[in-house]
């Protein structure tokens, strides 16, 4: 079963925020998976190389010339909000 | 002219070409059908009924002074709403993408519109494409035209749902589990999942992106394959696009499959497989092996670890995919908050629902400092011994024969509370996106008046295999011709 | 106690390919905003990365040319955090399989030789650009026309003893980077950055002390500024019987301070994991081969054929081959001419020195190569005195004319006529009898205030030399 405090932090890093009354249903949810997947455990997998392009293809690259780019008011038409054709967030303090 | 619906993209393509009826006919008999049903079925999230109309007027102009057309003209087509539709919502039955207009088009939709296709509205889905019976979706749910108290299976439930009750002669769909075939055996149509990058990515809303391929709902396996023409090509736009030629999947049609190898891996016949659903998979067996099929039983017994690696794997991946939603450029942004880290955080809790949200901690949690190696590391390995393990067995047969999922169409929420049950809907078909194989899920008869899929495997490009044999058991049997009442 | 300082860098230097790293949006400093944009750019759902083949072939320029192993498989992972500046919330770069690796640089300490190791050279891209309004406003702006900049990441050993040496590595670093032609390296663009981390631990103990990263420092002079600071501030804090916070510390320029940066606090913890959406890079040693071919002179190298081929000090060289564009310029004005030296006490001179004080580059500088020799060759003909020469640099960088022209406007060209100089130096020799005899009786000084005064009758036109050997001649 996963701890409360390691559900708050995964929670926390992925930036969403739990309903404290659907805490417990989430963590026996998440815990059940983990559970499952710990299946893999009963392999013995010490040599395997892991696999990270599953179809082996290799250097797919591109020329370095310029295409147009997209015009602003498209690109920005779906921001909830803007200024001065920027997209307009919370003060960030750095 | 009333069945109009009710026809094949090959039936119809060929009476507009004798001039036996226009474009606009085929979209007034399939708009016509919506109208009829969609309450009842819930296919649909978004129709494009006046682009439609314009593009049947475009095309009937054509006709009319006697243009060459495309191969599709006229052919009306349904989109998971989790496919980028240039100027049309492409909301991933997400609140987090309700308002969500893309700018551009996915590839696969370009290449279908080119063909002369026309867009008649987006489908259903579970949520991001995450589910096995379109309960996800935070905007409606979908229903088995076989039997309106069950599900239509998921992720593309409504893509399923939409072809299998005629309000779509053909539809798109997203595959990263299951989500084409899963929903295509339950709803009693042909649904297909291509070799991991036959089809361009680019405009398809990330999931697992290892795992994910466009792919078609079809009312037949002909159809299929003319779709898989359109579909299929390289696209420079995603690097993982395979440059190679694919050929012409029609000439698989029609093909004697004497002397064809196949395999029946015992394990996707044991525990937790329906008994009828086994029986009428392994019926379907016998009749390719009439046809002069040689039928061996085998073992794969790496795929039993599939579905672990998919939920470390995929979630892991879709984790980092969906991030992005943070309301800051697009999608919902929380009304109330007062501070960045408030507005992240808001913003993704109200906007994201139950099973999205868990998945993305779960991949959180794999990828995490300390968990890397434990778990996502470890999935990559496996994923490697499973692909072996299909590639050793191709060497030996053309295709491997499974039942598509374990069971019938399940009741609408018979499975929203146990989240193991629901994953195990995709038990059977998991392992063929681990191993990025193309595979098919075609109907092989009735259980309980319920449709039961076939799922028929190759190799990576063996398409053309499954095409011979899938059409083969199509021509052998009358399966696909079956309709629900309505 | 003694203390020893312990520096690591960290250099961003954004490539200065034409398009960004994995789209085809324009690559510009300074457009107007969100016009160098994208779906891909912007992190639009379904949007796709398609890696640009300039910035693996520029970051293999930068590993070759300090002396990287080059990796034959490398791939690009996925760093995944949440700020408002990265579109797609994750940033693709490379963990564990960086481009190159295993390099080293060259620097001189008080004219001793000393090498700084290169741990790695990693290809990524850069983030948006946030703007900020003032304090009262509570709202922040993103701009996303460098959100997929190509940079590369080189890291450094913690080799870096001092922040001189920091300096100098960060120098050298740049030159060489310019040298290849693959960076801006303009500091105050931000083309090229620098975060240092600085350490220091008791002369013999063999552990590390605990480290602080700074951030910000615009300049080469800030870099050394802020690690100056660090390092004593470092010193303090332990003398005092305190100890150092692991932190992340801004260095405030206007202040000369650093501060600790609170809000970067929260954990970081990546998450890296290969980037599903591209596929390996892999690199064949005939490919880099060929690479290595192409690279161009390098700042030592070119060095060592000044000296060779215009003879000049091995210090001259060094300066003049510090930037790339110092050492063309040098080298246009020098090539073919009679007197390089002079070329090179020129340029280290009052070309420097100009730049510095009107905090000009180089090619905004009216002075052409031409003009810097022809005036070399007015002073070697002697149509100018060394003073006058000076006067006619100013004019030339003010007005941007030819010397020649300038030498009679300012009326500064010598008097060199023999037959004008023995009678204006007769006239001299006259007037001044006793410093004369003076002469004659060994006051060899003597000589000297006869030259002031020949000068003198001469308004200072008259050529100094010519004067002294004919003053020489009549007085013996």
């Amino acid at each position: 079963m996963i701890d409360k405090k390691d559900l708050h932090y995964v929670a926390s890093l992925a930036r969403l925020k739990l309903k404290e009354e659907d805490e417990e249903k989430v963590r026996e949810k998440f815990s059940m998976v983990l559970d499952y997947v710990g299946m893999l455990n009963e392999l013995d997998i010490e040599d395997v190389e892991p696999l990270i392009n599953v179809n082996g293809m290799s250097n797919v690259m591109r020329e370095d010339e310029i295409k147009e780019s997209m015009d602003r008011e498209t690109l920005l038409a779906n921001a909830p909000e803007k200024m001065y054709g920027c997209i307009k967030v919370s003060k960030v303090i750095e | 002219m009333l069945e109009l619906h009710s026809l094949t993209i090959h039936e119809i393509r060929d009476m507009l070409r004798a001039g036996q009826i226009c474009s606009k006919d085929i979209l007034d008999s399939v708009y016509s059908r919506i109208e009829a049903l969609d309450d009842k079925i819930g296919a649909y999230l978004t129709l494009t009924k006046e682009e439609a109309y314009e593009a049947a007027a475009i095309i009937d102009k054509k006709i009319a002074e006697g243009e060459k057309l495309g191969d599709l003209a006229g052919i009306p087509m349904a989109i998971k709403d989790n496919i980028s539709t240039k100027g049309v919502k492409t909301t991933c039955a997400s609140k987090m993408l309700e308002n969500y207009v893309p700018p551009f088009d996915a590839h696969a939709y370009e290449k279908l519109k080119e063909a002369g296709a026309i867009l008649i509205g987006k489908t259903n889905l579970d949520e991001f494409a995450m589910g096995s019976s379109t309960e996800n979706s935070a905007f409606k749910i979908t229903r088995n035209p076989w039997d309106l108290e069950r599900v239509p299976g998921g992720s593309s439930g409504g893509s399923a749902a939409a072809v299998a009750s005629d309000e779509a002669y053909f539809a798109l769909g997203s595959d990263t589990g299951g989500s084409i075939r899963q929903p295509a055996s339950l709803c009693g149509v042909v649904g297909f999942k291509p070799t991991y990058g036959a089809v361009s990515r680019y405009g398809l809303v990330a999931f697992g992106s290892s795992f994910d391929q466009i792919g078609p709902f079809t009312k037949d396996v002909e159809d299929c394959a003319i779709l898989l023409n359109h579909l299929y090509g390289h696209d420079k736009k995603d690097s993982t696009s395979l440059n190679v030629e694919f050929g012409d999947f029609t000439e698989a049609l029609n093909k004697d499959i004497k002397g064809m190898r196949i395999g029946l891996p015992e394990e996707y016949f044991g525990e937790g497989i329906d008994p009828e659903v086994k029986k009428l998979v392994l019926d379907g067996v016998k009749v390719l092996e009439g046809l002069g099929a040689h039928v061996e039983e085998i073992s794969l017994p790496y795929s039993k670890y599939a579905l672990p690696v998919y939920y470390i794997a995929a979630s892991a991946e879709a984790s980092s995919n969906l991030a992005r939603y943070d309301g800051v450029r697009y999608g919902y942004r929380a009304k109330d908050y007062s501070s960045l880290e408030e507005l992240y955080v808001n913003s993704r809790s109200e906007g994201f629902g139950e099973e999205v949200k868990l998945r993305i901690m779960l991949g959180t949690y794999t990828l995490s400092s300390g968990y890397y190696d434990a778990y996502y590391n470890k999935a990559l390995k496996v994923r490697r011994l499973i692909k072996q393990e299909f590639e050793e067995a191709f060497e030996k047969y053309d295709v491997l024969i499974s039942p598509t999922s374990p069971t019938t169409a399940f009741k609408i929420g018979e499975r929203t509370d146990d989240q193991l049950a629901m994953y195990m809907s995709d038990i059977c078909t998991v392992p063929i996106n681990i191993a990025g194989i193309p595979a098919i899920s075609v109907p092989c008869g009735l259980s309980k008046g319920l449709p039961v899929g076939m799922q028929i495997m190759s190799k990576s490009l063996g398409e053309a295999s499954i095409i011979k044999v899938a059409h083969a058991f199509e021509q052998n049997t009358n399966f696909t011709k079956k309709k629900p009442t309505l | 106690m003694n203390y020893e300082t312990i520096i690591g860098l960290e250099i961003h230097a954004e490539l200065s390919t034409k398009t960004k790293a994995f789209c085809n949006c324009k690559n510009e400093f300074g457009g107007e905003v969100n016009t160098n944009c994208c779906p891909v750019c912007m992190g639009y759902p379904g949007a796709l990365p398609v890696l640009n083949k300039k910035v693996v072939e520029y970051a293999v320029k930068a590993g070759l040319a300090l002396g990287c192993e080059i990796s034959l498989y490398s791939k690009t992972d996925r760093k995944n955090y949440f700020y408002p500046d990265l579109p797609k919330a994750y940033q693709i770069s490379q963990y564990d399989t960086p481009l190159c690796k295993n390099g080293k640089i060259k620097i001189e300490v008080d004219g001793k030789e000393k090498y700084i190791g290169i741990t790695r050279i990693h290809i990524e891209e850069d983030a948006g650009k946030l703007i900020h309004g003032t304090e009262s406003e509570d709202y922040s702006l993103v701009d996303f026309n460098r959100s997929g900049v190509p940079l590369i990441e080189i890291v450094s050993e913690p080799d870096i003893r001092s922040p001189l040496e920091a300096r100098l590595y960060l120098e050298k670093l740049k030159g060489i980077l310019e040298y290849l032609e693959i960076s801006d390296c303009k500091m105050q663009e931000g083309s090229l950055r620098c975060d240092a981390n600085i350490s220091i631990r008791p002369v013999g103990q063999k552990e590390f002390g605990t480290k602080t990263e700074i951030k910000n420092m615009n300049s080469m002079k800030a870099l050394q500024r802020a690690l100056e600071y660090e390092e004593e501030r470092h010193k303090k804090v332990l003398s005092e019987g305190g100890t150092i916070v692991q932190e992340t510390r801004r260095w405030d320029e206007a202040k000369g301070i650093t501060v600790s940066m609170r809000t970067k606090e929260q954990a970081h913890d990546y998450r890296y994991f290969p980037e599903p959406d591209l596929v390996p890079i892999i690199l064949t040693e005939e490919w880099i081969e060929g690479i290595k071919k192409d690279l161009p002179e390098l700042p030592d190298e070119k060095r060592k054929r000044f000296v060779r081929e215009y003879g000049i000090p091995d210090y001259d060289a060094s300066v003049l081959t510090l930037t790339k564009e110092l050492s063309d310029f040098f080298e246009t004005c020098a090539k073919g001419h009679k007197n390089p030296k002079a070329i090179s006490n020129w340029v280290m001179g009052e070309v420097l020195r100009i730049m510095k004080e009107k905090e000009l580059e180089l090619k905004d500088l009216r002075i052409k190569p031409e003009f810097l020799r022809k005036l070399v060759d007015l002073v070697d003909e002697g149509v100018l005195s060394s003073t006058g020469a000076k006067q006619v640099f100013e004019e030339m960088f003010k007005t941007g004319e030819e010397p020649e022209s300038l030498v009679d406007k300012l009326g500064l060209r010598q008097i060199s006529d023999e037959g004008a100089i023995v009678e204006l130096v007769k006239k001299v020799l006259s007037e001044n009898q006793k410093s004369v005899e003076d002469y004659k009786n060994g006051k060899t000084n003597a000589l000297g205030y006869l030259v002031g005064q020949c000068m003198k009758a001469s308004k200072g036109k008259g050529n100094p030399q010519i004067i002294n050997k004919i003053l020489k001649d009549l007085l013996s």
